[in-house]
């Protein structure tokens, strides 16, 4: 995470995103087949706390990344839909 | 149920278009060793799952399963939406071109559409889970082959982390196997079917 170089802080944030959440991807695919694992348990606590802060950080300055994360108390339209679809590629 | 999130698992940026390539990877999003392929089998075979472990790493691996076909759909989509009709017209493209334009459908590399044949959901977790390991490995082999066809960094990046994933769910799928073995007669794993003899009805 530290050498990589980043065109803008939103695109540092969604990197963040990415790995934190791959992390938790990962844990939990080993927790289903070692659920009595304790330290599997406490880094999973750990790194799905990171995950979830970072997403709800990147969403509230750029985008939403999920429909949990969508605020629209200071927006009058709907940026679940308006903002870019991950296939259109970078952060635009 | 499902919940999308707004991002790829691993990012594509790719920059120039290929439509060869395009062609070759379009076979990980609907030939027979594809992404869209695992999902289904997973996420069907998991309901004859008789333990929730085995449950559980079935719906976990076919839901990550549904964002590697869209990492994948999002590498060709990259690689294809900027062809000229010169490129489209001496590229092996301009047979998936005349019936679906740039637009993603699932085929195989050699042009035939995804087919529910291509897995099975046995209702016998042994069964299944032998069939997970394999496909696995097939969609493993797969990535290989197109990292042989592949030279462009920005494409081998997120083919080599869909590789990746292949060796991790063939060590996840080898642990459920082992779990349903462990709670088998040891002399006979095939004594019985336990997602079906041991159902109310069945039982003797």
């Amino acid at each position: 995470m530290m050498n990589m170089q980043f065109a803008n802080e939103q695109e540092k944030l969604l990197h963040d995103v990415g790995v934190l959440s791959f992390v938790v991807t990962e844990l939990s695919l080993y927790l289903d087949t070692h659920p009595n694992d304790r330290n599997a348990l406490e880094y999973f606590r750990h790194y799905n706390r990171m995950a979830n802060q970072a997403r709800q950080e990147y969403s509230a300055k750029y985008a939403p990344l999920t429909i949990s994360c969508v605020d629209v108390s200071d927006c009058n339209n709907w940026q679940w839909a308006l903002s870019p679809m991950p296939w259109e590629g970078g952060c635009n | 149920m499902w919940n999308y999130e707004k991002r790829l698992e691993f990012p594509v940026n790719i920059k120039e278009s290929n439509a060869d390539i395009a062609q070759v990877i379009i076979s990980q999003y609907g030939g027979p060793d594809g992404e869209m392929g695992a999902s289904m089998r997973y996420l069907s075979q998991r309901y004859a799952a008789p333990y929730r472990e085995v449950a559980g790493i079935l719906t976990d691996i076919g839901t990550e399963e549904l964002a590697h076909l869209e990492m994948v759909a999002t590498i060709v989509h990259q690689l294809t939406k900027d062809l000229s009709m010169e490129q489209i017209e001496a590229s092996g493209f301009r047979n998936y071109y005349v019936d679906h334009t740039i637009g993603i459908w699932p085929q195989a590399a050699g042009g035939v559409p995804f087919n529910a044949c291509e897995f099975q959901s046995k209702g016998d977790i042994i069964t299944d889970l032998m069939e997970d390991m394999a496909a696995e490995q097939k969609a493993r082999t797969t990535y290989d082959n197109i990292l042989r066809l592949v030279h462009d960094p920005d494409v081998c990046e997120p083919i080599k982390f869909l590789r990746m994933r292949e060796v991790v769910h063939f060590q996840r799928f080898g642990e459920a196997l082992r779990i349903v073995q462990d709670r088998l007669n040891e002399k006979n794993f095939y004594a019985f079917n336990p997602g079906f003899d041991c159902c109310e009805g069945n039982v003797k």
